[in-house]
Order: C-alpha cells, then sequence, then structure tokens
C-alpha cells in the first residue's frame, strides 16, 4: 500500500502539466474586462471622431487614460492566453510554437505602444 | 520512461464539415473563439490611433482618417458587435465554470440570450457613441 493521495499522484500528468492556472487567469482577467470594457467603449467612443486638440485634451485627463490603459493592458493578456489555447488546438509542432511566440509579441507590443502613447499624452 | 511517445501522438479528430451537425451551442462556442481572435484587428487599430495622437497632429490625421474611414467604421461596428457577444459569451463561461444552467434547455436559452443581447448592446452603443 503506498501512502500517497489519489491527488498527489494525478498532479503533473495531465496534457497541460501545470494544471489550471491558465484557465484561473482567464477566469480573472474576464472578470477585471466585464468592468473594464463598458467603460472603455464609451470613453474611447466619445473620444473617437474628435478633432486632433479635443482627443489630446481628453486623453490627458485621468479617468479616460487609466481605463484605457488597464483595458489594453488586460484585454491583451486575455487575448494572449485565450489565441494560445486556439493555436494549441489547430496549429502543432513547431509551427504551432512559432505561432504562439509571434502572437505573445503582438500582444505585448500593444500593450507597450499603448501605454506608452497614453502616458505621453497625459504628460 | 525511455519509450514514452512525444509529440507521435493521435490527435482527436477535427469534428467540422459533414461529419458533424451544428447546433446552436457548438455555433455559439466557434463564434467565441473567432470573436476573440478577431478584435485583434481593431487592438492594432486603435493602438495606432493612440501612438499617433501622442506622436503629432499629421500623424494623427493620417490614423484617424483611416479609423474612422468606412472601412474603418465596418471594422470598428463589426468588432463592437464582437466584443459585446464576446463578453456575454465569457459571462456565460463563468456561470458554467461555477457548475451551474448546463442542463440543455438552459444552455439553449443563454445561447439565445448571448446572441439577442449582443445585437441589442451593438445597437445601444452605435446610438450613444
Amino acid at each position: 500500500m503506498r501512502y500517497i493521495t489519489d491527488r498527489k499522484r494525478a498532479v503533473g500528468l495531465g496534457s497541460a502539466k501545470s494544471g489550471t492556472s491558465h484557465h484561473w487567469h482567464m477566469q480573472i482577467s474576464s472578470i477585471a474586462l466585464i468592468v473594464l470594457v463598458p467603460l472603455f467603449v464609451f470613453t474611447f467612443g466619445s473620444a473617437l471622431g474628435g478633432t486632433y486638440e479635443e482627443v489630446t485634451a481628453y486623453y490627458s485627463r485621468p479617468f479616460p487614460a487609466i481605463v484605457a490603459a488597464l483595458t489594453i493592458w488586460v484585454g491583451m493578456l486575455h487575448f494572449k492566453s485565450g489565441a494560445q489555447t486556439a493555436i494549441e488546438d489547430y496549429v502543432h509542432g513547431f509551427t504551432g510554437r512559432i505561432t504562439i511566440i509571434a502572437v505573445t509579441c503582438v500582444a505585448y507590443a500593444i500593450i507597450a505602444v499603448s501605454v506608452y502613447a497614453l502616458i505621453k499624452l497625459a504628460l | 520512461m525511455a519509450d514514452v511517445n512525444r509529440g507521435n501522438r493521435p490527435l482527436s479528430p477535427f469534428m467540422l464539415g459533414k461529419y458533424y451537425r451544428p447546433q446552436l451551442n457548438s455555433v455559439t462556442s466557434i463564434l467565441t473563439r473567432i470573436t476573440g481572435n478577431a478584435m485583434i484587428v481593431a487592438a492594432l487599430m486603435i493602438a495606432w490611433w493612440l501612438i499617433a495622437a501622442a506622436t503629432s497632429e499629421t500623424a494623427f490625421n493620417r490614423a484617424d482618417w483611416f479609423v474612422t474611414s468606412f472601412i474603418g467604421d465596418v471594422i470598428m461596428f463589426f468588432s463592437v458587435l464582437g466584443l459585446w457577444y464576446h463578453s456575454l459569451a465569457g459571462v456565460r463561461h463563468l456561470i458554467w465554470d461555477q457548475g451551474l444552467c448546463l442542463e440543455m434547455e438552459t444552455a439553449d436559452k443563454l445561447g439565445w440570450v448571448v446572441i439577442g443581447g449582443s445585437v441589442v448592446l451593438t445597437l445601444l452603443t452605435v446610438i450613444i457613441v
């Protein structure tokens, strides 16, 4: 008789190896986005269509800028993980890994570009 | 562990096409994935628009021209529809994750709520914005 629980024997043997952390992080980001997305849609929507002066003035205010930064940041991390799951389903082997790396880089680049732009507009 | 088969294991079949009869649940599921990934186009446009606004008036006018052009409007409209759809479908997943509403009739009903709700929210967004 082995003094080890069923759970202990099963840990790490699933196809995902690391258990449920990926799913858990998708839940965290999705709940954050439920709040952020409506705020972003209506702040960004009211800025869009304005002149250069109107837009730069609008995004130098804290609330729209922070909402935009948070939405893009959390949204892109959520996209990175979601797209990774989709890629793992449809693209396999080396191509799949390259695709995941490319998608991850694009997601981080969008975060960096947007946050830099928002900080510059705020200053 | 020396004879472990790595990378060449059989995969589950890709069940679309003539072998698979689509139903509401599978269609709403695949739409969740399509809308989630398609929003990358809008994200790229928004990032371009923001960095242009932070750069110069000339750069902003160029980005703004594209984003508010006919093509830009069409992309933004479908992105808003996709965004609301994906959000509502995500809420449905969070409900399912709690082990609730998994009965076929309830799940189907929620599927129609997701589809109808996303259309209503999109119309509201178009009216308000």
